[in-house]
């Protein structure tokens, strides 16, 4: 759909040099812990993995697993309460808070299940925004937003607002928000759950396209029909990571 | 992110939900309005006073009988009758006196005056040639009492032309009789018109000879007061102190506290006249600016519900790398737009308001740049003061929770 030659070309070297990928994400002993009056949860429990740059990966469990915290800590939203993060050579946990939104600013690009778009605002506005808050210049951001936009097809709907827009073409306008800061990791949040089963497998193949390009996705869901697009699939069960194995049956690659 | 384009923002989000944003910059509006209005007729109020004490003369002084009062002017006066002709001529013949050019020694009664049909309760004044010039007061028609009619005490009067209206429903005056105490007098002339409604209406005055109205009408051998022109504005003070010392010495009093007379300036009353109007302007404005307070209460209220209302928005922004300072920012520009452009629609209504009203009044219209500048100022600040908490609000929210809000 949106190939383009030499980046592929560039990721597929750097899977090839195995050992010399440079890691995304170094996950290690995360633990969470909420605490609820007297009553302590724990959410997350010595949750240590690695997330490699190149690679597409679904962490899959069931609700109540643990899966949205460790979202949360892996989008920077949230901090661990024991155990250290690295993201793309950050110390996550050692943040403050405006520091933690210039990391999710420049490094994350956020794809969630409800979309999230500004309401009354043109795709083109809601794909700038979080240029905007990095001081970008008008001109350049409209620019931007503009190019993603295409590549995502909605070339043709630029100035719809989001609520002239189908759930997958919203979908996609969170995509191309996502990309606009050109992020070292995409993290997905449900992106299917809200959206129509035949438009969520567009959805998937955008993903798919992206992660050939050489884009670093992570994507939580609970359906494994949307995790088997993934190269490798985390499952997490009860705040502990239960299996991790690579997807060999990765489905609709083109390639 | 520049400020102009949070502004812009701004402005989009308050418009997307106009009755709200109406609803909630019209307390603003209100509040405003009513301190706009009420300072320019307070300030109205102040200059029209001032207007007609200027017209009676600023370099009049006033002597009446009576203890001089510390604060300042004592108003019932006239019981007392220690003041006397023979004092108004040594003012005016003192060789220690410098100051004063003219001197008019009066005697004054409200009383009924009749004609055949009509009769007006008025005031009598017995007065001597010098009182049109140390009074400022002019001869329309007809001639005003003479040296000759007060020597010889004759029964003549000068009306005043709320006086002929009242008797002659503003027919000719000049020949006419008018009846005194019982007593007939012959009009020789009119006034001219003095307007104005201050403390006492200038029109509405009748004038007969100083010996006529001690000795015939009312019996007494005293002066009511004694009025006096001063060389300039500048002398008063001196004046004041000329005379004061050559009655004090002439009634052998020894020293100022004694003193059975007061001698007050046109000043004096000025000053008690602003002391009182600017007590009423600063109670209204008071009241006004009670209701500015319930307006940024207003204010505070809409923007806390709008942070909760768009507790996901924020929740969306940060997670996209809006900073607290940005949210901050964001949220305190709404709340003083909303200030400021009711602010500015409050002024607007403030300044028609006291127009209106002051046409109506016919008080003079006054609009000071103090009271727009203060109003200015006053509205914008309303809008971080009530806006500050709700932005903050907004800024620290966590954006996990935020954008789990439903």
């Amino acid at each position: 759909m949106f190939l383009v030659a030499e980046v592929v070309e560039e990721a597929g070297e750097e899977c090839l040099l195995g050992d010399k990928v440079p890691t995304i994400i170094q996950a290690s002993h995360l633990r969470k812990v909420y605490q609820t009056g007297s009553v302590e949860t724990v959410a997350l429990d010595n949750v240590s993995f690695e997330i490699n740059k190149g690679e597409f990966v679904a962490i899959m469990g069931p609700s109540g697993s643990g899966k949205s915290t460790l979202m949360h800590l892996l989008g920077a939203l949230d901090t661990p309460s024991s155990g250290s993060y690295i993201l793309d050579g950050e110390e996550v946990e050692k943040l403050s808070d405006d520091q933690l939104a210039d990391i999710r600013n420049r490094k994350i690009g956020f794809i969630f299940q409800a979309f999230n778009l500004l309401p009354r605002r043109t795709a083109l506005q809601n794909v700038a925004l979080p240029m905007s808050y990095a001081g970008i210049s008008k001109v350049e951001r409209m620019e931007r937003a503009k190019k993603y936009l295409e590549m995502v097809g909605l070339g043709d709907r630029l100035e719809h607002t989001s609520n002239q827009l189908s759930g997958g073409q919203q979908q996609r306008v969170a995509i191309a928000r996502g990309l606009a800061m050109n992020p070292s990791l995409l993290l997905a949040d449900e992106p299917t759950g809200n959206i129509a089963s035949s438009q969520a497998e567009e959805i998937m193949q955008i993903f798919q396209d992206l992660n050939e390009e050489g884009h670093t996705i992570v994507m939580i869901t609970h359906e494994p029909d949307i995790a088997s697009h993934a190269k490798r699939i985390i499952h997490i069960k009860d705040g502990k990571i239960v299996e991790d194995e690579r997807n060999g049956k990765q489905r609709n690659r083109r390639f | 992110m520049e400020y102009t384009e949070i502004i812009t923002e701004s402005f989009g989000t308050l418009t997307i939900n106009k009755l709200r944003t109406g609803l909630a910059a019209l307390g603003i509006v209100i509040g405003i309005g009513s301190v706009i209005a009420l300072i320019s007729l307070g300030q109205a109020t102040e200059q029209s006073v001032q207007n007609q004490i200027q017209a009676l003369g600023s370099n009049l002084l006033t002597v009446i009988p009576g203890a001089q009062n510390s604060g300042g002017v004592r108003g019932a006066a006239g019981g007392g009758t220690t003041l006397t002709l023979d004092d108004a001529k040594a003012i005016q013949s003192s060789s220690q006196i410098t100051t004063i050019t003219n001197v008019s020694p009066e005697f004054s009664r409200r009383t009924q005056v009749t004609t055949g049909k009509n009769n007006t309760n008025t005031q009598v004044i017995g007065a001597t040639p010098t009182y049109l010039q140390v009074h400022k007061a002019s001869i329309g028609q007809g001639a005003f009492i003479t040296q000759k009619d007060v020597d010889g005490m004759t029964k003549v009067a000068v009306v005043g032309p709320q006086v002929v209206s009242d008797l002659f429903d503003n027919s000719d005056p000049i020949g006419q009789t008018i009846r005194i105490s019982g007593q007939t007098f012959t009009i020789i002339g009119e006034t001219v018109s003095k307007g104005g409604t201050g403390f006492q209406n200038q029109d509405d005055l009748v004038f007969v000879p100083l010996s006529t109205a001690q000795k015939q009408l009312f019996g007494a051998d005293y002066l009511g007061s004694i009025a006096l022109e001063a060389k300039s504005a500048d002398v008063m003070t001196d004046a004041q102190n000329e005379v004061g010392y050559l009655l004090l010495s002439r009634h052998k009093l020894k020293d100022p506290t004694q003193a059975d007379f007061s001698i007050f300036s046109q000043q004096d009353i000025l000053n008690t006249a602003a002391s009182a109007t600017g007590t009423f302007t600063t109670l209204l404005s008071g009241i006004a600016a009670i209701s500015l307070l319930v307006g940024g209460i207003g204010i505070m209220n809409i923007m806390l519900v709008t942070v909760t209302e768009r507790t996901r928005e924020i929740g969306l922004r940060k997670a996209l790398g809006a900073k607290k300072r940005i949210i901050i920012t964001q949220f305190l520009i709404e709340a003083i737009i909303l200030t400021f452009v009711g602010g500015i629609i409050g002024m607007v209504l403030g300044i028609l308001a006291s127009f209106i009203i002051s046409n109506l009044t016919n008080s003079p219209f006054v609009l000071s740049l103090q009271s727009i500048l203060l109003a200015t100022l006053v509205s914008a600040g309303i809008g971080i003061l009530f806006g500050w908490y709700p932005a903050r609000r907004a800024a620290n929210l966590q954006p996990i929770e935020a954008l789990r809000y439903e």
